[in-house]
């Protein structure tokens, strides 16, 4: 009394159940984020003219994990082939590179992360407005390394580059002229709102994905030896799933980076 | 239930757990009906919770019907345990507009999403389904065990939410945002953590469905031999499946607005309770989020309903179903419109004619594919010898009720009328007609037909007819005079049923409400009290029955042709104690020159 087509494909459809199980998933998948990335359009039609950021991320950084996660969907694949080919030893060591790949797209999404959370924009009582990354704190103020911002300025900045030329100097707050002081979290505006949420959930779908590799990688293993081929069907279907998560950072990546 | 399980049906927790010596061993109370993998068994817990939700459900609104019929008077023998549970909005127990408005928040969130989706889809969809393919299982035992228990965890964080500070959710079960975020209870955040926990468990539900009536059909199963109750699950599944993912985006979305003060529903300038917010948001997106879902839903609730009916109706006519390819068709059709008619919902938005004429239109085009169906349905009666039992009557029932509700829709699916009956009670009316006596009476007619395969004892038959007149009749004093109502323009959700806006409390209002009108609340509260009532035997039947109902004398009671009626009774651990070959479709009954009236599908 076994469930059938566990590993063999039933004839008919061509698939065994976990890989049909899996891409019906990632259909669930693409409305969630396609929902997600509709709501992204339509607040950013919905913005006031001009009151969209630009140039709030670090290009450089999400291009490089952009390299990083694609390498990952190599490897993966490789490992895959790897396993089909029977040579376990490779098959270790490609999905050895996806994992640590893994790692240093959430190193590297948590260096940016802490970014927008250490940047303040400031209102002091004077009707100044200070913008930038919070240096230290102390008990009745804190110091800024950034500048004062000025409206015609703020207009002209559009990317993250001219950002750069402007002079940034340490200022020196005192607490008692302090307004309003607010970091770049989701609360800041609509736009952190929508990155956090889309790499917040993408980042969840990264962590899911590589502890089901890593799982598979190590103390899952053992099947390989007691039943290769569905052994082989499990680093397939945790392969499809790696595949979307990257895909999503593909979509990702120029919507929130680049537009 | 079966007492013995072999490890092979598990294939998954036997090679993990390396228990190789698990054969054959008799499995604990918690493995065997607490932690099952077994379809049946979930079956059955997912049919006993949402039943009793659906109890539960049913008497917070018996609460607010008092409220709405007697405004500002206690409530009679409930009282003093709802000022005892609930404090201050319950003061005197008097029930006051905001725990009016938690019990309807979580009445219409609790009955849609606990009740009727689980007990259509999940436990009739895990009982019968992989009977009715022929299949040993579902085809991901371990995640549809997982599916239940986070359908159960979700249920139990939305009873949670009315114990916390501030209240449960207040702002009905569609969560308009910016009310949603604004009333100052984290009973909201709660409801939210509890629907993204029970669309997890509807996906899970959905994955495992569609990939075990993909893979697991018997051989000689072939798709125009499964009976339309597969068919109708399988539309079922697709549409929780693509529907379920926006609202828990819009879910996740507004959590974020509740927990870290983002703005994505709030637009700018709103103030809520003195505190900063960027603005900038929109609260029209919320609104379209939800009716994404909100519309196939719909079709959720009513096409495993559908499914149950037409089963009934050729077991009991003795006849094959009229236009079966019709009947599959259709549901396809009514699969893919529903994801692009929910925008009729929100005419009174001012989302322009142009789109309000679209949606008009595809609402328009709906209904077809639904007419088809249920006029199959009333096809299939004619020149039948109809055996009246309990789950024929209930199914008889469905079919003039469900009429009802469909055709009290057109006027709500046109843009120009909607714009009066948009928000009354017209519309309760509508979709009670659809839901209650429509989708919840199939679902009884299920309860008493399956019931002798679940147990190999029938329920009462006598006691069944008392429940079927009962509730008939008080379904329809309930929600007839609702009708009347919403066109005199008496709008849902007041806590006093409108009363400050009766002709006699403001004499020269234009549009006041009448006596005539003011008096059928109190009306209507009396027959829900007797819709109450009538559920009574139902209940004790349902218990009584499991014990000391009459026995079956053979597996198949009701000479039923669809394969589940091919177990022993109740089927044990892998369902089927022969090899299961399809031959014929699905209800060929009284097949000229055939030995009896009906001929199995497994008959050669």
């Amino acid at each position: 009394m076994e469930i059938p087509y566990t590993t063999e494909p039933r004839k008919d459809t061509g698939l065994f159940n976990a890989k049909l199980g899996i891409w019906l998933f990632l259909a669930s998948e693409v409305m969630l984020f396609g929902a997600l990335f509709s709501s992204y359009i339509l607040l950013r039609i919905g913005a006031e003219p001009g009151a969209w950021p630009h140039g709030l991320l670090n290009v450089p950084l999400g291009t490089v994990n952009t390299i990083v996660l694609i390498v990952s969907s190599i490897t993966v694949v490789m490992a895959w082939a790897s396993l089909k080919m029977k040579n376990f030893g490779n098959f270790r060591k490609y999905q050895a590179v996806t994992l640590v790949c893994s790692l240093c797209f959430l190193g590297i999404k948590s260096y940016e992360y802490n970014d927008k959370f250490s940047h303040y924009e400031v209102q002091l009582n004077d009707g100044r407005v200070v913008d930038g990354h919070m240096v230290e704190k102390s008990a009745d103020g804190f110091t800024i390394h950034g500048h004062y911002v000025d409206k015609a300025e703020a207009a002209k900045v559009t990317h993250a580059w001219q950002e750069h030329e402007i002079k940034h100097e340490e200022i020196k707050i005192k607490n008692s002229d302090v307004k309003y002081k607010e970091n770049y979290g989701p609360w800041h505006n609509t736009y952190m709102a929508i990155y956090f949420t889309l790499t917040g959930l993408h980042a969840l779908h990264v962590i899911g994905g590589a502890l089901v590799i890593a799982f598979l990688w190590g103390p899952g293993a053992s099947m390989w030896k007691t039943d290769p081929e569905r052994y082989t069907n499990r680093i397939e279907v945790s392969g499809l799933f790696w595949h979307f998560v990257d895909l999503v950072w593909i979509f990702l990546f120029p919507v929130l980076y680049l537009l | 239930m079966s007492t013995q399980a072999s490890s092979h049906a598990l294939p998954h927790a036997a090679h993990a757990a390396g228990h190789h010596d698990a054969h054959h061993e008799e499995l604990g109370f918690w493995r065997k009906y607490v932690f099952s993998t077994d379809h049946k068994v979930i079956g059955i817990q997912y049919g006993i919770t949402s039943l009793l939700f659906l109890l539960f459900g049913f008497s917070l609104m018996m609460m607010m019907r008092w409220s709405i019929a007697r405004p500002g008077e206690p409530v009679p023998l409930f009282g003093p345990l709802l000022e005892k549970l609930f404090g201050d909005v319950a003061a005197k127990g008097v029930i006051s507009a905001d725990l009016y408005n938690q019990f309807g928040a979580l009445h219409g969130t609790i009955m849609v999403f606990l009740g009727v989706v689980p007990l259509a889809f999940a436990a009739f969809g895990n009982y019968v389904v992989p009977l009715q393919i022929g299949a040993i299982d579902m085809a991901f035992p371990r995640i549809n065990m997982a599916s239940y228990h986070v359908y159960f965890w979700g249920g139990v964080v939305m009873l949670v939410s009315f114990f916390v500070p501030g209240g449960a959710a207040q702002a009905g079960w569609t969560s308009y945002s910016p009310l949603s975020t604004a009333i100052q209870t984290n009973g909201q955040a709660y409801l939210l953590v509890g629907l993204v926990l029970l669309i997890t468990s509807s996906l899970l539900g959905a994955v495992n469905f569609l990939a075990t009536i993909i893979q697991l059909r018997a051989p000689g199963m072939t798709w125009m031999r499964l009976p339309f109750f597969v068919w109708a699950q399988f539309v079922t599944g697709f549409l929780l499946l693509l529907a379920f993912p926006p609202l828990e985006a819009a879910g996740i979305m507004q959590l974020m607005d509740k927990l870290a003060h983002t703005s994505f529903f709030l637009p700018t300038g709103l103030s809520i309770g003195g505190g900063h917010i960027s603005g900038g948001g929109s609260p029209l997106l919320w609104q379209h989020l939800f009716w994404f879902l909100g519309h196939p839903e719909v079709y959720v609730l009513i096409l495993p309903a559908m499914g149950i009916v037409c089963e009934i109706i050729a077991n009991n006519t003795r006849k094959p179903i009229w236009g079966y390819k019709s009947l599959v068709y259709s549901s396809m059709v009514i699969g893919f419109v529903s994801f692009i008619v929910w925008a009729h919902h929100m005419y009174m938005t001012g989302m322009g004619t142009k789109i309000s004429t679209f949606f008009q239109t595809t609402t328009m085009i709906i209904s077809i594919p639904s007419v088809i169906i249920l006029t199959c349905m009333f096809l299939s009666l004619w020149g039948g010898s109809i055996r009246f039992n309990t789950p024929m009557l209930f199914v008889l029932a469905f079919l003039p009720m469900f009429g009802i509700g469909g055709l009290t829709g057109l006027p709500l699916g046109f843009n120009f009328s909607d714009l009066h009956l948009h928000d009354t009670y017209y519309v309760i009316a509508h979709f009670h007609y659809v839901v209650a006596p429509g989708t919840i009476f199939a679902l009884f007619g299920g309860v008493y037909y399956w019931f002798p395969k679940m147990t190999g004892r029938f329920m009462s038959e006598f006691w069944g007819k008392v429940h079927f007149v009962g509730s008939i009749i008080f379904m329809n004093l309930i929600f007839m005079p609702m009708f009347v109502q919403g066109m005199a323009g008496m709008l849902r959700r007041m806590s006093d049923g409108g009363i400050n806006y009766s002709a006699a409390k403001v004499p020269n209002a234009i549009g006041g409400l009448s006596d005539h009108v003011i008096y059928l609340n109190t009306f209507v509260s009396f027959a829900a009290l007797g819709l109450f009532l009538a559920q009574l035997p139902f209940i004790f039947n349902f218990f009584w029955s499991i014990r000391n109902g009459k026995k079956v004398t053979s597996d198949n009671p009701w000479d039923a042709t669809t394969l589940e009626w091919q177990t022993p009774t109740p089927p044990p651990h892998g369902n089927f104690t022969k090899e299961i070959r399809v031959y014929r479709g699905p209800y060929e009954y009284s097949v000229p020159g055939a030995k009896a009236d009906f001929t199995p599908q497994t008959q050669a």
